[in-house]
């Protein structure tokens, strides 16, 4: 028997009583993998393993804040003074709020229950489009007082921002820092966002079941980590030193 | 099997190695099928192909620099053009060769076979990290192609952010896309390590290979995300102007060298500890012999990954850092010297009452041996905080990093390529080049790179193309020894490309080594294993069992 043969035999047939599903049977089955614990398994390995990396991601970021926060205390506190923090309260409320609805969404996925899956994923994504909605308010707002670092930065009127005119530097940098970590963060919302649209059209095609729903499950993880960026981007930029 | 011939080169009974089976090779055909194609093998290749381009042009770079250097004053370039050659040599080099050398070639190619599986954990994933890699490399192309960069390979601030009117941003969004590609790698291999071993195949029963490849991904899924968001906030400086890491605007330029050694110590291990991997296989399968001390060079391998992320500082002892820090650094950065003594002499040990065959691949696996040794023992000079005072910034620095990146790496590197080319191609190449090759690659570079150490001890610095008379000597050697360097690396691309069409057809097992991979035929079929394999036994099982297919006469298990 040639090799040609015995590969085709191979992916043909599976001796009976083999102790796994045969793979190649089971349309919920990716070619590669010996069984659906296996599948479920690698890929809530490999989201847990990407939010290490965006850990890490963060974590320089965040570092880099503190180093400077704690070196320019002043400038940094007087920046922080000039952000809204009710939108910043609000934006809290509805991201947690998003939180739960997809913690629900999650729910319904280990159920097999698709239309639930899709009722409380589309909620998420109004949440988050509203978090996005009220960060642009507040963008735009930066925008109109001169508080967007660069060439423009306290370009025009200072009515109001005479405090931080000493130590404009210091605050720039400050302003530099919260574009930079609201700015990953909403990007890494967008994204989000985009995936969920790509997990609905999956959940349409009837790809979500009670056996497989890996799927919305490290979406939620995906999710739930953004929102925790929030959790501590708020009372760093917001609340420390008001 | 139909076609059994005999042949004296083989042990009689053996199936002799047949043409065009169906294998990942002929399986499909046509650009589109290799393009889009999620075969972990054949995106080894991709990534051959790839890596090769950039040390190929990555290798201009570096001929251009030792002929410059072959004479004190000016040669054919300006100071300028030079530190555009020295910066893209070494961004090309680092970040397009080295670091995704072994693992994205060897370790895409043998990682699942060498557990058990199928294919890594994420097909599609696996592919989009190489198409991640060439993107990058285009950015970094463009801006060659542009005129290239003069920061260094390091990036430094505030030159890179604000004095530098080089393409910065170009080569530093080729660096920070690239390194998505490796980042996605690392969580590939670590997801498949940990859940696609075939049944049997336990964590103390993997390849070396493997638990080198392990230790590898886990710095680069730590380590990567780190110089994203350090290139990022260099990019904000440079295009916004706010000044992150700018003193005049509050900023800290020492911030930046933290951050970006943060990355850039461990991705020295990233380049290294692949190499560990293979070497630790040539050397058991050519001694005939389990590797001596098998968990220890295991977990010598994740001690390096874990020491590499707290000894950054030592690059930065004359960065202003407190004394108290550069003395903790210094002791740490002695931490790491042990693990690495342990491998090199559980290797010698594993040498020892071996049956040693000095074919090509284990050539290259004693010339690692040999320049890593002279590498990490002149690492040990440089984390002394008071000699790296004399030589920090200096050739003895170069020499220092040549050894471990570029000599070790590259020997493991291409012993690794030699020993698994049949496994990949499914033909033999002529074992006497081979050796000649690996020998002429080891004295051209302790030949090119010897002379640094005492350039640097004499007080040559880095990145100048002038300099005093009586250094000419010494550089003039350094430059000889990398022309013969030169020879050395271009012979195998020769032989390697002859091999394809008139090397002899590979056996299945042709150096009769122990593992999964060498159990099933060359080149693989696209699947790998017909069926799912059962391991039994362990790593490197050359006393009690000898894999029968590929034993060639002669060669028998030495019992100890």
């Amino acid at each position: 028997m040639s090799s040609a043969a015995s590969t085709e035999n191979a992916a043909s047939a599976q001796p009976p009583g083999h102790g796994h599903v045969p793979h190649h049977h089971h349309p919920e089955l990716s070619h590669h993998f010996e069984d659906l614990r296996q599948q479920r398994d690698s890929l809530t390995l490999g989201m847990w393993a990407f939010l290490v990396q965006e850990i890490m991601f963060f974590g320089g970021l965040f570092c880099a804040f503190l180093v400077y926060r704690t070196a320019h205390t002043e400038a940094f506190n007087a920046g922080s003074s000039h952000l809204d923090v009710k939108w910043g309260t609000i934006n809290t409320v509805v991201l947690i709020g998003s939180s739960l609805t997809m913690a629900l969404a999650v729910g319904q996925a280990q159920r097999g229950n698709r239309k639930g899956v899709v009722t409380w994923m589309l909620a998420t994504g109004a949440l988050g489009l509203t978090f996005l909605g009220i960060k642009a308010v507040e963008y735009t707002s930066k925008w109109e007082h001169g508080l967007v670092p660069g060439r423009f930065f306290l370009r025009g009127d200072h009515h109001g921002l005479e405090d931080i005119l000493p130590m404009a530097d210091k605050v720039e940098l400050f302003y530099g820092f919260y574009f930079v970590m609201t700015g990953m963060h909403a990007l890494h919302m967008i994204i989000g966002i985009g995936l969920m649209v790509w997990v609905l059209i999956e959940t349409f095609k009837g790809k979500v079941t009670q056996n497989r729903h890996a799927i919305v499950e490290n979406f939620g993880l995906y999710w739930h980590f953004v929102d925790i960026v929030w959790i501590f981007l708020f009372p760093f930029l917001y609340l420390l030193g008001r | 099997m139909t076609a059994i011939t005999h042949d004296e080169n083989l042990t009689a009974g053996e199936p002799a190695p047949v043409a065009g089976r169906t294998n990942y090779l002929n399986a499909s055909h046509g650009l589109k099928s290799w393009l889009l194609t999620v075969d972990h093998k054949r995106i080894a290749i991709l990534y051959l192909l790839g890596i090769t381009f950039f040390f190929a042009l990555g290798g201009i770079f570096a001929v251009l620099l030792r002929v410059e250097l072959s004479t004190p004053g000016p040669l054919f370039v300006e100071s300028d053009t030079y530190n555009r050659l020295f910066t893209m040599h070494g961004i090309i080099m680092v970040f397009f060769f080295l670091v995704p050398s072994i693992p994205a070639t060897l370790g895409n190619f043998l990682v699942p076979i060498m557990i058990g599986a199928k294919d890594l954990a994420f097909p599609k994933i696996n592919l989009l990290s190489w198409y991640i890699y060439m993107l990058g490399g285009l950015f970094t192309f463009a801006s060659v192609a542009l005129g290239g960069v003069d920061t260094g390979w390091t990036f430094y601030t505030p030159y890179s952010s604000t004095y530098a009117n080089s393409n910065v941003m170009l080569a530093a969004v080729g660096v920070f896309i690239s390194g998505f590609a490796s980042i996605l790698t690392g969580l590939n291999f670590l997801v498949s390590i940990h859940k696609m071993r075939a049944p049997g195949m336990t964590w103390f029963r993997l390849p070396l290979f493997i638990w080198a490849q392990y230790a590898t991904s886990l710095i680069m899924l730590l380590g990567t995300p780190v110089v994203a968001i350090t290139i990022l906030l260099v990019a904000v400086e440079r295009g916004l102007g706010v000044g992150i890491f700018d003193p005049k605007l509050g900023g800290d330029p020492v911030l930046f060298q933290h951050l970006f050694w943060f990355y850039s110590h461990p991705a020295v291990y990233i380049m290294l500890l692949p190499g560990m991997g293979v070497i630790s296989e040539l050397i058991s399968c050519f001694s005939r012999k389990p590797v001596f001390g098998y968990k220890f060079i295991a977990f010598s391998s994740l001690a390096i990954a874990v020491l590499g992320f707290i000894v950054w500082g030592h690059h930065m002892f004359t960065s202003s850092q407190s004394v108290y820090a550069g003395t903790a650094f210094s002791l740490l950065t002695m931490f790491v010297a042990v693990p690495s003594a342990i491998k090199v002499f559980n290797w010698t040990a594993t040498l020892f009452q071996g049956s040693i065959e000095f074919t090509g691949p284990m050539l290259y696996a004693l010339g690692f041996i040999g320049l890593f040794l002279i590498g990490g023992l002149t690492g040990v000079f440089l984390g002394t905080l008071g000699l790296d005072l004399h030589v920090h910034d200096t050739y003895f620095v170069v020499a220092h990093f040549h050894f471990v990146m570029v000599g070790a790496t590259l020997m493991a590197y291409l012993g690794g390529l030699h020993f698994w080319w049949p496994k990949m191609t499914g033909r033999m190449y002529p074992q006497p080049i081979a050796r000649f090759s690996a020998g002429l690659i080891f004295v051209g570079f302790i030949l090119a790179f010897m002379p640094q150490f005492v350039l640097g001890y004499l007080g040559m610095p880095r990145r100048y193309h002038i300099y005093p008379e009586e250094f000419q000597m010494l550089h003039v050697l350094s430059t000889a020894g990398a022309s013969i360097l030169g020879v050395g690396y271009i012979l195998p691309v020769f032989y390697f490309i002859w091999s394809l069409r008139y090397g002899d057809v590979a056996q299945d097992n042709p150096w009769g080594a122990a593992g999964l991979e060498w159990e099933i035929q060359s080149p693989p079929t696209q699947f790998n294993f017909d069926e799912t394999p059962v391991v039994r036994h362990d790593a490197y099982d050359y006393r009690t069992e000898l894999p029968v297919p590929g034993e060639r006469q002669g060669v028998k298990a030495r019992s100890v």
